[in-house]
């Protein structure tokens, strides 16, 4: 009997075998080579690349260096949405290693956000479980830890440490015993079809009837063209790191178990590969 | 904790249940009467029903209540005719009781009540004192009374013999009536009251009650005799009171309160074991004056009170010492009756809702509580009704369409109802009745039904003041005008006591139900909640850490399913969650496998956690030494974890350190106390020096985070994780910590086994005396109370919190035992006993041995884990018998102490005891509810299908035999009861159903005919104990049985077959063993009592038994493993075979095709590879040999070869000719181990080597020689088929083989290659040497 710990665990240390490639606009001293990295699906781009921009930096002139940036065919890729994310959502269907290319200049400013630095990055990620622990439990929990605690967050996050970051993090995922789940469900929906980013809205995990809410209830109330396509034969996939639950999974237990390290479930729908 | 259950009785009369588990009120299984009071204890619940008889109510449970009649019959020996049933005239009855003065014919013994049966007739006794007697179970004697012996003698002028008959309470789950008390010449007197308690008078035998009564005229009546064996006591005794008594309470200890007519209470005082009346009343004054006590409940040390006022009071200062307390304090809340149940914790009936309301935050140091939360739970009749459409439902619903529309003609109820006014006389009860028709209004007229759904609040009131059932029969006929329900409300209680006005006229309750819908009951259920009339905690346990789920109304059955189903819930057997995790790995497998060349993007740094904790040094002074620990982690690329545990410490004021590689670290273990919270790390070095690394921490939760961290990183750096695989290893520490270990393969190889040493032991959390395994993943513990528990499937728990933790089936366990200290007195000719002894005395209050002052104030709990839950008592149950107060005497100390006084004696000593508790989690469910004092689990094979046999011996010395236990119930469904003629103290199954015991008198029985099929088998054969010794376990393997004395002795038992599987003596193995386990494969482990390491003694050390081998199932010698503080080991569950080791690989191929290397399929699908034809030709004759041993014609000989048998096989036949024979002589060099045929000699010894840990006085026994023996041991093809598995149980009982020809037997096995090097001087001098240690 599997425990639902491994399930943190294989969440926790997912890794996308990538290739980076310099973009051939770059200028460059001499040839670049693509340098291959294994990202952390929970992580962030900007977060984790320190090594790519290393690597290709050393064969630029110091003065065409500035801000880094990533591309996937064409798609300018957002540094803080979640790695597994932005695979999961552009990516799932096309080979490994996930190929992206690197710029460095044309920041392309109305599509991205700026990183200048960690902090930028720190930032928006304790923004982020903030934002879920006000719906979850009003930030009860969140405001009731110590400054230790969200920097314990942080660098277990940052630092790749399943342990140190799960310590603290378990107690964002408590409920009182008298109820049956969160207050709301901190979920976001990402489709590539949309212009729209994503859909955001109220959900609670248990109905007015007692009943566990799956999945398929919060696509159904939220993002009814996604479980049920107008043009009928064209089917969705509703993707959460790199794998399809099961649309009567209880969104109170995946929310526990697959939501990312910010405390979101970060679903991707994207339409099913047509081979 | 067990799921207990609150009783309770509503308005109507009814008696319901709620368990500490469920969220519904479960209506009693017998349902056919309607009580006034119940009175509930754990085991049953008495009570008055509505014809003011009095019931008592039995909870059924898998042992039966079984009560031994006996009788004598007595003979004398007259020289005409021998023996016969003359007696002189100055004799005995010719038959009698056990002292001969009564008169006891056989048929004269008659059923106590009509709730008892005979389990069988009578038969004769044939067992005297554990030993079987001749035929007719005469035993003999010079004349009456004397001592009788086995045999007849010359002098033996009178015989006697016992019979016996079993009789067997058989209301179990059922209301049974007790005999009234009333005299028939007297006016009769009613009882009014009731209660029961005093089942925990200070040392009194287990299962006394206490009951307690209140008859209409003010009498109170005491019950009698009344005992778990005795369920209904034997008669009612007058208690003279000084007023006129309305209610009576009585504790769970020496509390007795009671109310009188005039408002004061009564208080009883001097309750004790020897007087559990009472011996005088005094009495305590009400709160105020103008407003009387009307209502009392008592409990351990509170009294809780009901004025006239329906004020709550709570008496403070009441216990043992001063029963009277000190003063009153109000409570908040206005109750109709309060009642304490156990711990102390305190229900009570609202006056104004009639909900029953449950004291919170009731604790020792907080008896008064915090405040009163109503119990929400509703009926399951409720249930079914109302449904989800509760919520939806408001008042304004009771009268809308639909409910009318819905209505059905009234014609049915009203057949129903005026049937009942046909009913024969009032004052007789009618049980079958009122059953009848409930059942049918329950069909015809739901507006009938027994009423989950009348909320009217003015009827309450009334019904609920009116506690005499004849004044409010009358209500409903003088009020027909109010509200329509009203009427049916009331209707109720009219029909429920018999003793209703016979004459009054029913049709104003029919006319106004005409008037309602039927259909009315539906909305009824909406915000309904039942109307209580009395409440009984007395079997209730809520403990503070219980979570009771009674105070939220339950939303949809679905989630009551999920927290009422451990240990698997549904979410981890649904579908979506299994397709999670296989997709998590499959994506793992797509996105890693092939990429995982690839840098990490994130490096794993080093990671350091410091602290400053204590560390025992090694050198000399031994002391506590304040050190700076540092633990540091580092990742390897392939994300493994490794890590280095650092100790730095000053000497000399030079900074030093050691360090530990914690991939070496084989346990850790917690050794709290009282002073220290340390924990003690091991590595195979530190254990053989019986020396471990010992680390104290400042706090416990300090300690325990250590603990954690350093458990989980061990762990992780073994890559052990989860679940224990079912072959595990599982053992306890004699503080009760669990631990386990994962088998490798090599473990039981014959020839190097894996030294045990370097096993690595885990943490479980809970808290253990007990655990068996098996290798189907069952796993059963004890508690030291003795509650069974069995294993969730999860680990962590206890310390190991968050990540060390699974998330699921963990729970709450706890644990109680007894802290012992005694008082000591000399004797004085002045002054008597004193407790001024000599100087060279004791301590006058010592521990056990006298060396160690033990005070009551200064004794502590074992640990800080442990808090007292109990006052000091004197222990009556100390071996050798105590005096009325509990002493114990004898000449001088220390000495051997006898339960009463002689001339001689001038020192006297008696035992206190104390309970302590303690509270922890881990994967562990309780089994309630029967108290096992052992337990175990059949070892088979993996793989094995059908159910997995289980068997126990309960606490009292019954033996218990489980059903439906089953990996997936690993709990079983129910037990099944095995007679015995004696208390039992162990039970041992083996692999092939052979079912081992060992009786209180510390003889052994066989249990004949145990198989799959008849699962309890049929009888037992007595099995003589060792010579002078009396056996206290025995552990049964697969064939191998092994018994241990209280001596320390441990013992093989010879010449089992399959057709005597009795076997026909014990052959002494070792001294010095505690423990003994013997495994699926007939390894065997034991825990030895000392052992001596190179720098300290350890105490309770798990040791491997090695050379163990079919042809010498005893072994040879011992392989020491963990120890110091090991109480308790189970191999059983290990059945992991060795594969054959690489070093056998030399010399030429054998022909495959000749050899089928696994004629039996048992072998591990390993290739044979490849022997040497030495080998060949030697295997080939042993298993001959082998062969012709087993199946040797019909005689059924020993399929554990004989040393005898071997040595008529000339050596000449072996075909390799490359050894000689060696006779014995020449094996004379203990030390010398040279145990291969290819080596010349074949000798070997069972004590030798062992120089550098052993001192040479140490070794065991006298070195035997063991001529070929000694050769099959090491060449045992680990195949070699042991051929009890391939028996199947005939139908006589026996266990015979199949029949198979031996001649194709031999050429189907493999031969068995020859190690290359058999044991060269490298190899381990470990444990070749008898257990003994003892300098």
């Amino acid at each position: 009997m599997t425990d639902d710990r491994d399930v943190l665990r294989d969440v926790w240390f997912g890794r996308i075998p990538t290739c980076f490639t310099l973009c051939q606009d770059e200028i460059t001293e001499r040839e670049a080579e693509p340098y291959y990295l294994l990202l952390p699906r929970v992580s962030y781009l900007t977060l984790v690349t320190d090594k790519v921009k290393k690597h290709f930096q050393k064969v630029m002139r110091q003065e065409d260096i500035s801000e880094i940036w990533f591309e996937y065919e064409g798609t300018p890729l957002k540094w803080h949405y979640p790695i597994g994310l932005l695979f999961d959502l552009l990516a799932s269907s096309s080979a490994l290693p996930w190929n992206i290319t690197v710029h460095f200049k044309s920041f392309p400013e109305k599509d991205l956000l700026h990183c200048p630095s960690k902090d930028a990055i720190e930032a928006h990620f304790m923004s982020c479980m903030k934002e879920a622990d006000a719906l979850k439990h009003k930030s009860q929990v969140i405001n009731e830890m110590q400054k230790k605690d969200h920097k314990q967050l942080w660098m277990g996050f940052q630092n790749d440490r399943f342990d140190q970051f799960w310590a603290i993090n378990r107690k964002l995922m408590e409920y009182p015993a008298e109820e049956n789940g969160f207050r709301y469900i901190p979920f976001r929906i990402y489709q590539t079809t949309t212009e729209r980013p994503f859909i955001q809205k109220l959900f609670r995990p248990v109905a007015a009837d007692g009943q566990l809410h799956t999945l398929g209830d919060l696509l159904k109330e939220v993002c009814p063209s996604a479980v049920a396509p107008e043009d009928g034969g064209k089917k969705n996939q509703v993707m959460i790191h790199g794998i399809e639950p099961m649309l009567e999974t209880p969104l109170q237990w995946l929310s526990e178990h697959l939501s990312y390290p910010d405390n979101f479930l970060h679903i991707s729908i994207i339409p099913q590969p047509t081979d | 904790m067990p799921a207990s259950v609150l009783w309770a009785v509503d308005l109507f009369g009814r008696v319901y249940t709620l368990s500490t588990a469920g969220q519904y009120w479960e209506p009693c299984r017998d349902t056919q009467l309607e009580f006034k009071r119940v009175s509930a204890v754990r085991q049953c619940c008495w009570g008055i029903a509505a014809d003011n008889q009095v019931y008592v109510y039995v909870c059924a449970s898998d042992v039966p209540i079984r009560h031994r009649e006996e009788a004598y019959e007595n003979q004398r020996w007259n020289p005409v005719g021998g023996f016969c049933e003359k007696l002189l005239p100055s004799d005995r009855w010719p038959w009698s009781d056990v002292s001969g003065l009564q008169h006891q014919p056989l048929a004269g013994v008659a059923l106590p009540s009509p709730h008892w049966e005979w389990e069988s007739d009578w038969y004769v006794d044939e067992n005297f004192g554990g030993e079987p007697t001749e035929k007719g179970g005469w035993t003999y004697a010079i004349d009456f009374p004397a001592t009788y012996t086995r045999d007849k003698k010359w002098n033996s002028c009178v015989r006697r013999r016992r019979w016996i008959r079993y009789r067997r309470y058989k209301s179990r789950d059922s209301w049974a009536k007790i005999p009234s008390k009333d005299d028939p010449k007297q006016l009769p007197d009613p009882f009014n009251d009731l209660s029961v308690g005093g089942w925990e008078i200070t040392d009194e035998p287990v299962g006394r009650l206490s009951v307690w009564a209140v008859s209409l005229q003010g009498k109170v009546w005491y019950r009698e005799d009344v005992s778990h064996p005795n369920p209904e006591g034997s008669s009612w005794s007058l208690v003279d009171t000084p007023g006129e008594v309305v209610q009576i309470s009585c504790g769970p200890h020496d509390l007795l309160w009671a109310t009188l007519w005039e408002g004061q209470a009564l208080v009883r005082e001097g309750i004790s074991r020897h007087d559990p009346k009472g011996s005088s009343w005094s009495i305590v004054e009400p709160p105020m004056a103008e407003n009387g006590i009307t209502h009392i409940s008592v409990g351990v040390s509170v009294v809780w009170a009901i004025t006239k006022d329906q004020k709550v009071w709570f008496r403070r200062g009441v216990n043992s010492h001063n029963p009277c307390g000190t003063s009153w304090i109000e409570m908040v809340g206005e109750m109709v009756m309060v009642n304490v149940g156990l711990s102390d914790q305190v229900w009570g009936i609202s006056c104004e809702d009639r909900a029953i309301y449950f004291r919170q935050g009731v604790t020792p140091s907080e008896l008064s509580g915090k405040t009163w939360k109503a119990i929400a739970a509703s009926r399951e009749c409720d249930r079914s009704h109302s449904g989800s459409s509760s919520s939806l439902l408001s008042a304004g619903c009771f009268f809308g369409d639909e409910v009318r529309a819905s209505g059905e003609s009234p014609a049915p109820s009203d057949t129903d109802t005026s049937s009942e006014l046909d009913r024969p006389g009032p004052d007789q009860p009618r049980p079958a009745d009122s059953l009848d028709s409930t059942e049918s209004s329950h069909k015809g007229s739901p507006a009938l039904a027994p009423g989950p759904d009348r909320p009217a609040a003015g009827a309450a009131e009334k019904t609920g003041q009116a506690e005499g059932p004849g004044e409010e029969a009358s209500s409903p006929a003088s009020t027909p005008a109010e509200l329509p329900w009203t009427n049916i409300d009331l209707k109720e209680p009219r029909k429920a006591p018999g003793r209703a006005a016979p004459g009054l006229p029913e049709p104003p309750g029919l006319s106004s139900l005409g008037l309602l819908p039927l259909g009315l009951e539906e909305p009824y259920g909406a915000d309904d909640h039942p109307l209580w009339a009395w409440v009984s905690g007395g079997g209730c346990t809520v403990e503070t850490h219980t979570t009771l789920k009674w105070f939220s109304a339950p939303v949809g059955l679905s989630s009551a399913v999920q927290t009422l189903a451990p240990p698997v819930t549904p979410a981890q057997t649904a579908a979506w969650r299994k397709q999670i995790l296989q997709q998590l790995t499959e994506r793992t497998k797509r996105e890693l496998e092939n990429f995982r060349h690839y840098e990490q993007a994130v490096e794993q740094s080093v990671w350091v956690k410091t602290g400053t904790l204590q560390w025992w040094c090694d050198w000399k002074p031994h002391k506590w030494v304040d050190v700076r620990v540092a633990l540091e982690q580092f990742t390897g690329h392939d994300g493994t974890r490794d890590s280095i545990l650092f100790i730095y410490y000053v000497l000399h004021e030079e900074k030093k350190y050691i360090h530990l590689f914690l991939n070496e670290v084989t346990v850790l273990v917690p050794v709290l106390n009282e002073a220290k919270h340390s924990f003690a790390l091991y590595t195979p070095e530190r254990t053989r020096q019986r020396w471990p690394a010992r680390l104290a921490a400042a706090t416990e939760q300090e300690m325990n985070d250590w603990l954690a961290l350093l458990s989980l990183s061990c762990c992780e750096s073994r890559r052990v994780h989860g679940r224990p695989s079912p072959q595990a290893i599982w053992s306890v520490t004699c503080k009760g910590d669990v631990f386990v270990s994962e088998p490798s393969l090599d473990l039981e190889a014959p020839d190097h086994p894996l030294p045990c040493d370097q096993l690595f032991w885990r943490q479980m959390g809970g808290h253990l005396q007990v655990v068996e395994a098996s290798s189907r993943g069952v796993v059963w513990g004890l508690g030291y109370d003795h509650t069974a528990w069995v294993y969730t499937g999860g680990y962590g728990g206890g310390c190991f919190q968050g990540l060390a933790s699974s998330t699921s089936n963990i729970y709450t366990q706890s644990d109680v035992k007894c802290v012992y200290i005694y008082e000591n007195q000399r004797w004085n000719p002045v002054t008597g006993y004193t407790s001024r002894g000599l100087p060279t005395d004791r301590y006058m209050w010592s521990d056990a041995s006298g060396l160690q002052e033990r005070t009551k104030a200064g004794t502590k709990p074992p640990s800080p884990q442990w808090t007292w839950v109990s006052d000091w008592y004197v222990d009556f149950g100390v071996p050798g018998g105590t005096d009325q107060e509990g002493w114990q005497y004898a000449s001088d100390f220390p000495a051997s102490y006898r339960g009463y006084k002689t001339m001689k004696d001038f020192v006297r000593r008696r035992c206190w005891a104390r309970k302590c508790k303690l509270v922890t989690s881990g994967p562990w469910l309780e089994v309630a509810p029967i108290a096992l004092a052992d337990v175990s689990i059949i070892p088979e094979s993996p793989g094995t299908e059908g159910s997995i046999a289980l068997w126990a011996v309960s606490d009292k010395g019954d033996v218990l035999c489980r059903l439906g236990v089953s990996e997936l119930n690993p709990a079983g469904s129910s037990w099944l009861h095995v007679g015995t003629d004696q208390p039992f103290t162990c039970v041992s199954v083996g692999a092939c159903h052979q079912v081992w015991a060992v009786a209180r008198d510390g003889s052994a029985f066989y249990r004949g005919s145990v198989s799959p099929s008849k699962p309890a088998g049929d009888c037992w054969y007595h099995i003589p104990s060792p010579p002078k010794q009396r056996l206290k376990q025995v552990s049964v393997g697969q064939t191998s049985v092994f018994a241990l004395d209280e001596n320390g002795n441990l013992w093989y038992r010879q010449g089992i077959t399959p057709s005597y599987p009795q076997g026909s003596s014990w052959e002494h193995v070792s001294n010095n063993v505690r423990k003994v386990s013997v495994g699926p494969l007939d390894q065997v482990w034991v825990i030895a009592s000392k052992v001596q390491g190179s720098h300290s003694l350890s105490r309770g050390t798990v040791c491997h038994r090695t050379g163990v081998q079919p042809r010498e199932p005893t072994g040879q010698g011992w392989d020491y493993g963990i120890g110091g503080g090991w109480d308790h080991i189970s191999i059983r569950a290990n059945a992991t075979r060795a594969p054959r080791s690489g070093s056998q690989e030399a010399g030429t191929p054998l022909q495959e095709a000749d050899l089928d290397p696994d004629p039996l399929g048992t072998l591990p699908k390993h290739r044979a590879s490849t022997p040497t034809p030495q080998a060949l030709g030697l295997t080939g004759l042993l298993l001959a040999v082998s062969q012709a041993a087993h199946f040797p014609g019909e005689h059924g000989l020993c399929p554990k070869l004989g040393v005898s048998q071997l040595q008529y096989i000339s050596p000449s036949t072996l075909t390799t000719g490359c050894t000689k024979w060696s006779p014995p002589e020449r094996c004379s060099e203990a030390g010398t181990h040279q145990a291969s045929a290819l080596a010349g000699t074949w000798c070997t010894t069972r004590a030798h080597m062992e120089e550098d840990t052993n001192p040479p006085e140490a070794r065991l026994g006298e070195a035997e020689t063991k001529p070929l023996t000694a050769l099959l041991q090491n060449h045992r093809p680990p195949w070699l088929p042991v051929l009890w598995p391939q028996l199947t149980p005939s139908p006589m009982g026996a266990l015979c083989p199949e029949p198979r020809e031996v001649g194709a037997s031999v050429s189907s096995r493999p031969a068995q290659p020859l190690p290359a090097e058999p044991r060269g001087p490298g190899f381990s001098p470990r444990g070749q040497a008898g257990l003994g240690a003892e300098a």
